[in-house]
């Protein structure tokens, strides 16, 4: 402690190149934490995904249907708690660019399934009443400003004309990363207004009873089906997550490429600093040694100086990125979960430590390998 | 009384035997002590003069525990510090040794206060015993009333005050200084000259100092000259 001001001083000494220091970590931790919340909104399907849900679709393409009439046969399965089935419907709200998810789903046991989003009785009960009602995310609300009994026109890009629905609820989510951006309404709904495609729906999502039998389910459920016109592609639903990210992944992957350089760069950038400011304080380590510093006391207090920079500098950078995804998405819809996860922070402090010391290691070799005589005789 | 060959008495209070440092420079190597010998008593004020090149920086550093000898022993109070290791070398010199250099070497963020506190960091000594021992090392080399000041505000000869005083802070026994007036005008440097005399006799410090100068040198008790590896007494000066 009675060692502080020596760091103090040093931090002092120049202060452009601790601003430019504190500024690189700053910056490298703050893509960090907006990297880590773009990592999650491309994964948020999977970290949400129930271990006791099994999607079932179509073994085709998950865009090609299945007939209504399987839902019964999943039923008599033993193991399974319950059934419900959705449709993609593909829309979008007076603009192409207002982005969110519009489903067609059983409305008697969607939400029973998705037991995690929340809604008020008394609104739920409005929305069975009305079929042509629908059910909203809080999130997408907010951002449109949808009002309880608003009249929302879905232009139907896939079924052609406008759709009137009755906004009858708002769904709330019980987990930080709950996607609270999706719109639902009856699959009788489309049911009875589609011209085509009748008596079929987009995808099972099959409850079962317990995570472990996941996978003896799905395969007895692909082979019922299969040889059937429809055979079917069971998975559990993280699988199925998984498999939809891969399909937006190399949007993902060059994303995080680009940040992954930018941030080592920074990073080497920051050692790189290190390494000079001690070069050039030789002389004055050499007389700290000649005093009756340690070797090891030094190297001590070279890695600290180097861990107080990442520590400024990158935990500033971590809060300002996660006051930033307080805010929530920034896209305006593509990103429907924003958000940074305490694991995300904990590997960001962590990371904090790892750079600062990986960066304070070398410069501390050189200050611990200084030989007095030389380094006295460079002055 | 000072000895240079060999013979001193047993308990001389700084004691060399038989000292070779040999430099390597690449294939080239370069005898810079060869079998030197020295006896100091304890409070004596030796000055060591050569030419450039001599070995003077050298022997300095081989005496006070900075480097190693290739060959030979250095006892000091009785300890071989030839044979410490480097930690336990660090340890003696921050206990027993004080550095005065050419250069002042003093760190530029800190005051002139800090400065003079680095030393007294590798002691148990709380807040308030450190402050009391700066003052009083500020105060015997008369730089006090410059504490708060940086190096960069003091002039040459106060910023000699200033190491004069960091290296006099843990009451070390001995105090080595190499050309410590050698960037000093005349007047300056035979304040520090007094200055250095003076505390050798008030705290019984056994000084070695090098220097080019004469008139520097006169103040010591002793002057020795190193030449072809060896010190020599009683040169005349010139
Ligand atoms: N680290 C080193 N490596 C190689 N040779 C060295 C080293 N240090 C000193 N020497 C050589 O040893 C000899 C003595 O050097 P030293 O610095 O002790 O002389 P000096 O008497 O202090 O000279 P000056 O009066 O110029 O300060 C010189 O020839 C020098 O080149
Ligand atoms: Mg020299």
């Amino acid at each position: 402690m009675k060692f502080l001001f020596l760091l103090a001083a040093n931090i002092k000494r120049k202060k452009i190149r601790t601003f430019l220091t504190l500024g690189s970590y700053f910056t490298a931790f703050l893509l960090f934490g907006l990297l880590s919340a773009i990592k999650s909104a491309f994964n948020q399907g999977v970290d949400v995904a129930g271990a006791n849900r099994i999607v079932v679709g179509n073994k085709t393409s998950i865009i090609m249907p299945l007939p209504i009439s399987y839902m019964e046969k999943f039923f008599e399965l033993n193991g399974v708690k319950n059934v419900t089935y959705a449709s993609w419907f593909g829309g979008y709200y007076k603009d192409p660019k207002n982005f969110f998810a519009q489903m067609a789903v059983d409305s008697y046991t969607y939400f029973d399934v998705y037991s995690e989003f929340k809604i008020e009785k008394n609104q739920f009960l409005d929305f069975m009443k009305d079929r042509q009602g629908c059910i909203v995310g809080k999130k997408t609300a907010e951002k449109y400003g949808f009002k309880i009994g608003d009249k929302i026109p879905i232009i139907a890009s896939v079924w052609g004309g406008v759709w009137e629905f009755n906004l009858r609820a708002i769904y709330t989510g019980t987990k930080p990363e709950d996607d609270l951006t999706q719109f639902f309404f009856h699959a009788s709904y489309l049911e009875e207004r589609r011209p085509w495609g009748k008596g079929m729906v987009g995808w099972y999502i099959v409850e079962i009873e317990k995570p472990e039998l996941a996978f003896s389910i799905s395969r007895e459920i692909d082979s019922i089906f299969s040889n059937s016109p429809y055979e079917t592609k069971s998975d559990t639903e993280k699988a199925f997550a998984l498999g939809f990210v891969k399909q937006i992944g190399n949007i993902e992957l060059i994303i995080l490429s680009i940040g992954a350089i930018v941030f080592l760069t920074l990073l080497l950038v920051t050692s790189n600093t290190m390494e000079l400011s001690v070069r050039e304080r030789s002389a004055e380590f050499a007389v700290l040694k000649t005093i009756g510093f340690s070797d090891s006391l030094l190297y001590f207090l070279t890695i600290s100086e180097s861990l107080f920079y990442s520590f400024m500098g990158g935990s500033l950078g971590i809060l300002v990125a996660k006051l930033f995804t307080l805010k929530g998405d920034p896209t305006g819809g593509f990103l429907p979960v924003f958000y940074i996860s305490m694991n995300q922070m904990v590997l960001g402090f962590l990371l904090i430590f790892v750079f600062g010391f990986l960066s304070g290691i070398l410069p501390a070799r050189r200050v611990y390998k200084l030989r007095i005589v030389e380094a006295l005789g460079r002055i | 009384m000072v000895g240079v060959d060999g013979t001193g008495t047993k308990s001389s209070f700084l004691k060399a035997r038989n000292l070779d440092k040999i430099y390597y420079r690449g294939e080239e190597e370069i005898h810079c002590l060869s079998g030197l010998n020295l006896d100091v008593e304890k409070g004596e004020f030796i000055a060591f003069m050569g030419p450039s090149g001599s070995g003077k920086t050298t022997l300095l550093n081989l005496l006070g525990g900075l480097d190693k000898p290739t060959r030979g022993t250095i006892f000091a109070n009785g300890i071989e510090i030839t044979s410490l290791s480097e930690n336990m070398l660090a340890k003696w010199r921050s206990s027993n040794v004080g550095f005065v250099f050419q250069m002042y070497n003093l760190l530029p963020v800190l005051t002139a206060y800090q400065n003079v506190e680095i030393p007294l960091l590798l002691t148990s000594l709380s807040k308030k015993e450190r402050e009391e021992h700066v003052l009083l090392a500020m105060e015997l080399a008369k730089i006090v009333d410059r504490r708060n000041h940086y190096p960069s505000q003091l002039s040459g000869g106060q910023q000699q005050r200033v190491s004069i005083a960091r290296a006099i802070v843990s009451s070390p026994l001995f105090l080595f200084c190499d050309e410590p007036t050698g960037d000093l005008d005349r007047k300056s440097g035979d304040e520090i000259m007094d200055l250095l005399r003076s505390l050798s006799k008030q705290l019984d410090i056994t000084v070695l100092m090098v220097t080019h100068d004469p008139h520097a040198a006169e103040k010591s008790d002793t002057v020795l000259h190193l030449e072809k590896g060896i010190l020599i007494e009683g040169k005349p000066l010139r």
